[in-house]
């Protein structure tokens, strides 16, 4: 796998950017590389970066994560060390943005620093069975709207489309069209298809796996 | 076949009250509940309806006392101490005998309190909040699934009863993703005759009010709604009954302790433990007939919350406190393992509560 010394996952929330931001991680430490994660997400309150910060810890994974993360405070604020995901060049950084262009906002004021490196690849991460990106078109929409709120426009497609556990190979098969679509529309490259592990195994090399925490309130 | 998505609880509420038929949302943020109102800002102004973010959340009721008033569906939603703020219309609302349709995601208290997910307004919801002789009929999802079919259910109710239904969830189930399925199914409409739709001097014009200048009227108008209310005790009570066939011990939780109760109950049954659960779906009408009857059969209950025991006092009211009950609880936006409700299930069979 060819990686950018910066990666950034942006999309609509719920699309899975967290996820994929970690397991991303985890494949840059397992290379061998020195990685940092920077967790920007400004809006969401819940199941976020930091909860799986055992994980990556374990990994060797640098995280940095807002101070009031999983607290009892919805504070938006980014902490002064999120400036070395852009700044220090000798380590490798995948930045977790958060949902939406309002999440994206606080992605602007490091936008300079990207640009002036120009070595990153900014990922849109699209689920179309979201029921606000169900069609290129309105993946399109979500796209624009977040490249305006950040100033810095994807370069690149990460196909996450799936149903959480009901999740099958024909549903991700089914996305193909609107995908094919959305990267006709926006000229852009499909970078990566994700699935959890299991599906991504049987789907061979071409599926990015993603492995995911099992949660308190899952029925088993 | 209705097409299967992936959502998050609060936006299944979104979704579903606009296919209930829902055209005026009026709110004010406060998380764990905004994506209801992201999701209505980016819907109604597609589909013909009203979203309108409110100077607060006081204004907001009553503006959903306006537009109900006016026949409309409508709704508003919040979190805990957005509710607080919205119980004088509340109780305004029920006075006047007019549908309505709120939405509590439930985060840690009291006070200012915290984002985390809780139940700690079970009194606030099912035994008042607001001030008066009043109900609301109060419905309590365990899945996305069940945030969208108790949200059409809620709206059909509200209409139904005139009156305010209430969707009780807590922050886990609004932020939590799961697959869901929208069936296209009929939403009854309901005549109005009261609104205010404008008399065009062809009618005596209507009045929308809670305010009664006799007492003798005022009796008279409450003892009529406890006459509604019974019959929404006797008609619309729902639960779910998981493992109780052959069950001595039963585990009673709703919303999200009712999951991880399940997956409690689950394990209890490995290591031999009989023991099943009831998972009220109304938190009022309360199922208290169901629980009577277990009460009959099983040697305990144990109730899992997460408030410092909310609904304890209202199993062992419909139960006559005929068997004892246990409790298993976290509080401030905590919430138990599996492995805390199994421990608290083992005590009951040892007879510790």
């Amino acid at each position: 796998m060819e990686h950018k010394r910066l990666t950034l996952f942006a999309g609509h929330y719920g699309s899975g950017k967290t996820n994929i931001a970690v397991n991303y991680a985890l494949r840059l430490a397992e290379e061998g590389k020195p990685v940092c994660v920077g967790d920007l997400d400004i809006v969401n309150p819940y199941f976020r970066t930091k909860d799986s910060a055992a994980v990556l810890e374990a990994a060797g994974v640098e995280l940095i994560s807002p101070q009031f993360a999983n607290s009892n405070v919805d504070l938006p604020a980014l902490p002064a060390e999120t400036y070395r995901l852009v700044q220090d060049h000798s380590t490798y950084g995948v930045m977790d943005i958060g949902g939406d262009d309002r999440g994206a906002y606080a992605l602007g004021r490091y936008v300079p620093y990207i640009k002036e490196e120009n070595d990153y690849r900014m990922a849109f991460v699209v689920n179309f069975l979201r029921p606000l990106t169900t069609t290129a078109q309105e993946a399109l929409e979500v796209m624009r709207e977040i490249e305006a709120a950040c100033g810095l426009p994807f370069t690149c497609i990460v196909n996450n489309t799936n149903l959480g556990n009901e999740t099958t190979r024909d549903i991700l098969d089914s996305s193909k069209a609107q995908l094919d679509e959305l990267c006709r529309l926006s000229g852009l490259p499909l970078w990566l298809t994700t699935a959890e592990e299991k599906l991504a195994a049987q789907m061979g090399q071409s599926v990015f796996g993603l492995k995911l925490q099992e949660k308190y309130f899952d029925i088993k | 076949m209705a097409e299967r998505v992936l959502m998050k609880g609060n936006e299944a509420i979104a979704e579903a009250a606009i296919r209930a038929g829902c055209r005026h949302y009026f709110g004010y943020p406060i998380t764990p509940q905004t994506e209801i109102a992201a999701y209505m800002a980016k819907k109604m102004p597609k589909i013909g309806g009203v979203f309108l973010q409110a100077e607060s959340e006081i204004a907001s009721i009553n503006m959903v006392y306006g537009a109900s008033a006016a026949g409309m569906r409508v709704m508003t939603s919040s979190s805990s101490p957005g509710i607080s703020l919205k119980a004088e219309g509340l109780s305004y609302l029920a006075g006047s005998d007019i549908p309505a349709f709120v939405v509590n995601v439930q985060r840690g208290g009291p006070g200012l309190g915290g984002i985390q997910p809780s139940q700690a307004d079970y009194f606030q919801a099912t035994k008042g909040g607001g001030h008066g002789d009043y109900r609301m009929i109060v419905l309590a999802p365990a899945s996305v699934q069940e945030m969208a079919s108790l949200t059409i259910k809620g709206f059909d109710l509200a209409d139904k009863y005139n009156m305010t239904a209430m969707i009780l969830a807590d922050g886990t189930i609004g932020q939590m993703m799961e697959p869901i399925t929208f069936e296209e199914e009929e939403i009854r409409q309901y005549d109005k005759p009261w609104a205010l739709t404008g008399h065009e001097g062809k009618r005596p014009h209507n009045v929308v009010n809670s305010l009664y200048l006799k007492p003798e009227e005022l009796e008279r108008k409450n003892f009529e709604r406890y006459e509604r209310y019974k019959l929404v005790e006797e008609n619309e009570a729902m639960w779910e009954e998981y493992m109780m066939e052959d069950a001595e011990y039963c585990v009673v939780a709703f919303g999200i302790a009712a999951r991880v109760a399940k997956n409690a109950v689950v394990s209890a049954r490995e290591k031999g433990i009989k023991v099943g659960l009831i998972r009220p779906i109304t938190l009022w009408p309360f199922p208290k007939k169901v629980l009577e009857q277990a009460a009959q059969r099983v040697k305990g209950f144990v109730c899992v919350e997460l408030s410092m025991g909310q609904m304890i006092e209202d199993v062992r009211l419909a139960t006559n406190c005929k068997r004892p009950v246990g409790l298993v609880c976290r509080s401030g936006g905590m919430v138990p393992s599996p492995d805390e409700v199994l421990a608290g299930i083992e005590n009951a069979v040892k007879g510790v509560y």
